[in-house]
């Protein structure tokens, strides 16, 4: 196991490492500069403007600078947002992320491993015909038209929610809803296979045989047999949630990570660019090694290769 | 009939060469037309109801996006003067004086957007484009995905190994973040070949950020398919019929092409099926987010993302993109799904 994870993080180092000089290099291909806004500055103010962030240096030297003092846990200053270091800025925004996006993937959870489960116990009834058909339009229905059917119902008609920004628990509402429905659909299809699977083994009849009680049935023995592909799917619905943040963020203007992301690509703010995109994909291989090593570990009958 | 225990016995059995009998005979007729893999998976998509209506919803689709604008009599960067922000089947005052002297005006099925452009016609191209973007994506994703996979999964060893790891590196970077990247970056190099470089004007036909897009998805979305087809490859050519093609000094290329890639179809269809609603899913989401197809032509994504300004008074302009991008994503889903269970039982997990 520890050769498996060893190689698993030094993969992962190398792929951030091709991430950051990839996003490096196609930064650099794009017209334009930071500092050309409405107004364009004079050419004595652009230079040293340039000169002072380093940006006049031939882009190997300032490849080779952002690295050493990336390795030093340094980001540098947002070019944009004077005055701010991009750790700083990505820390609020994450902060704000985080929240949204946690509560979705919890309430994706709370609600896809019941209905999942409630419909492979009820296999063709009618619970399971509505289970099946809500789930299959849930996969069927991008986040942003989510986020703004909500908006117009909760919002325009019924005027019950606030449409934009994040003060009180009742901005969380919408957001939170619109990110969890693909995800809630998705793993109660995968809740519902896996679990129709369990419950056809030989060890279930056993367990009925020996008349242990139905919640101990379920709970002990099928549930955590069925919830392993819901493990898997973990990885994948951080970067689920992160592509729907960049929707949902913007929708509900959302002061979080992914506008932020969004915006230094606009403005062409090298080093929240690369700031964004180093922490982003971490955070997604991170969580894809987690995922990967506590499947192995909930179950002991895959081998570590 | 001593000669029967004698292996090595060279006398022959006369009753072997004795003519069939009526019996012998009836065994041997072929009392029903052999089933071949295709006609049964066909035979078993039929029978799939649900599939079949998906089927059916993507023809229609596929007509409304393709065949109807060319009957239509707006056209979707047409600016109609004085009917700017008209509800479905309303007219303008202009219009409505029109129909008065005798002209007949065709109807805004849909209402226009605050340009002045019809919304029907401008859905219909917007399916287009999702319907293009899905269609061409995935073809691709299988072109470049087959080759590669069976490239690793034919010669195998050292081939494979380091074919592989490229492919799990690939599969471990964050997809989104690279697609919105090279959206952006690779729209002015797109722009410049275009309109600088002889030869290359077929780029503007098509709209660059079309191209980008293409270019995005064969770039990042083929290793799963690579994956597929590396699996099956890998069971395929230790069957038997590879061996023998082998020694009937088949070349590699024939081998694959011929032996084992059309052994791996039912698979190779069911993926392509699939991959198509997540193409479509993703250049929605670049759309909507303002990266996609350039104005002004109409992609769902930014059709209900123009909506969004105007929500509080036009409500009804987000359900019409809104709608059509579900039921597009849903009918494929349906219809991957149902080609699944008809060709490839084994894929379902």
């Amino acid at each position: 196991m520890p050769a498996y994870i060893t190689k698993r993080l030094l993969m992962s180092v190398f792929t951030l490492w091709l991430v950051a000089t990839l996003t490096f290099a196609l930064m650099f291909m794009v017209p334009g500069g930071p500092f050309l806004a409405e107004k364009a500055p004079s050419e004595a103010t652009l230079k040293a403007l340039n000169q002072k962030y380093g940006l006049d240096q031939p882009k190997i030297v300032q490849y080779k600078n952002y690295m050493i003092k990336f390795l030093q846990g340094d980001m540098g200053v947002s070019l944009k947002q004077r005055g701010r270091t991009v750790s700083s800025i990505i820390f609020t925004g994450f902060k704000v992320s985080a929240r949204v996006g946690g509560l979705g993937i919890l309430l994706a959870l709370l609600i896809g491993i019941p209905l999942g489960s409630i419909a492979a116990l009820n296999r063709g009834k009618w619970i399971d015909n509505v289970i099946v058909v809500f789930s299959t339009a849930g996969i069927a229905v991008p986040s942003f038209v989510v986020s703004t059917v909500l908006m117009l119902i909760f919002s325009v008609k019924l005027d019950l929610l606030p449409t934009y920004g994040l003060t009180s628990w009742e901005h969380y509402i919408m957001p939170v809803i619109a990110l969890s429905l693909y995800p809630a659909s998705y793993i109660s299809r995968l809740m519902r296979t896996s679990m129709l699977e369990v419950l056809g083994q030989d060890y279930m009849r056993t367990a009925r045989a020996k008349g242990l009680s139905q919640f101990k049935m379920l709970f002990k023995h099928a549930l955590r047999n069925a919830i392993l592909p819901v493990v898997t799917y973990l990885g994948p619905l951080l970067a689920y949630t992160l592509t729907g943040s960049f929707v949902v963020e913007k929708i509900f203007t959302i002061p979080g990570l992914g506008s932020e992301f969004i915006s230094s690509i606009v403005n062409r703010d090298y080093t929240m660019i690369m700031g964004t995109t180093i922490f982003l994909a971490a955070l997604i291989i991170i969580m894809n090694l987690l995922v990967d090593i506590a499947y192995k570990i909930i179950d002991p009958r895959i081998q570590f290769k | 009939m001593k000669h029967v225990n004698n292996k090595l016995s060279l006398q022959l059995d006369v009753s072997d060469f004795l003519p069939a009998g009526q019996e012998e005979k009836q065994s041997l007729v072929i009392m029903r037309e052999s089933v071949s893999f295709w006609r049964d998976g066909v035979r078993r998509f039929k029978k799939n109801k649900i599939a079949m209506a998906s089927l059916t919803v993507v023809i229609l689709v596929l007509i409304f996006a393709f065949i109807m604008p060319a009957f239509y009599p707006y056209s979707y960067e047409q600016q109609i003067r004085g009917s700017e922000n008209l509800a479905p089947m309303q007219y303008s005052q202009q219009e409505l004086e029109l129909k008065a002297s005798g002209v007949k005006v065709f109807p805004h099925i849909l209402g226009t957007d605050s340009l002045g452009r019809d919304t029907m016609i401008r859905l219909m191209y917007g399916s287009r484009i999702s319907l293009l973007v899905g269609l061409v994506a995935s073809v691709l994703v299988l072109i470049i995905g087959s080759v590669y996979g069976s490239i690793a999964g034919y010669f195998g060893g050292k081939v494979d190994m380091v074919m592989m790891r490229i492919v799990d590196i690939i599969y471990t970077v964050p997809d989104i973040l690279i697609i919105i990247l090279l959206m952006v970056t690779l729209k002015y190099p797109l722009e410049d070949l275009a309109n600088n470089v002889p030869g290359f004007g077929w780029i503007n036909t098509i709209g660059v950020g079309l191209i980008c897009i293409f270019i995005v998805f064969s770039l990042l979305y083929w290793v799963g398919m690579a994956r597929i087809v590396r699996s099956q490859i890998l069971s395929l050519k230790e069957q038997e019929f590879v061996t023998a093609a082998k020694a009937l000094g088949a070349s590699h290329g024939r081998i694959i092409r011929k032996h084992l890639l059309i052994n791996s179809m039912g698979a190779l269809i069911v993926t392509t099926t699939l991959q198509i609603p997540s193409a479509i899913f993703t250049e929605s989401f670049l759309s909507f987010i303002g990266i996609g197809v350039a104005a002004p032509m109409p992609s769902l994504g930014s059709m209900a993302s123009d909506a969004i300004g105007g929500i509080q008074s036009y409500p009804y302009r987000l359900l019409a993109p809104a709608i059509m991008i579900s039921l597009i994503i849903l009918s494929f889903n349906l219809l991957g799904d149902g080609l699944r269970d008809a060709f490839d039982p084994k894929l379902k997990d």
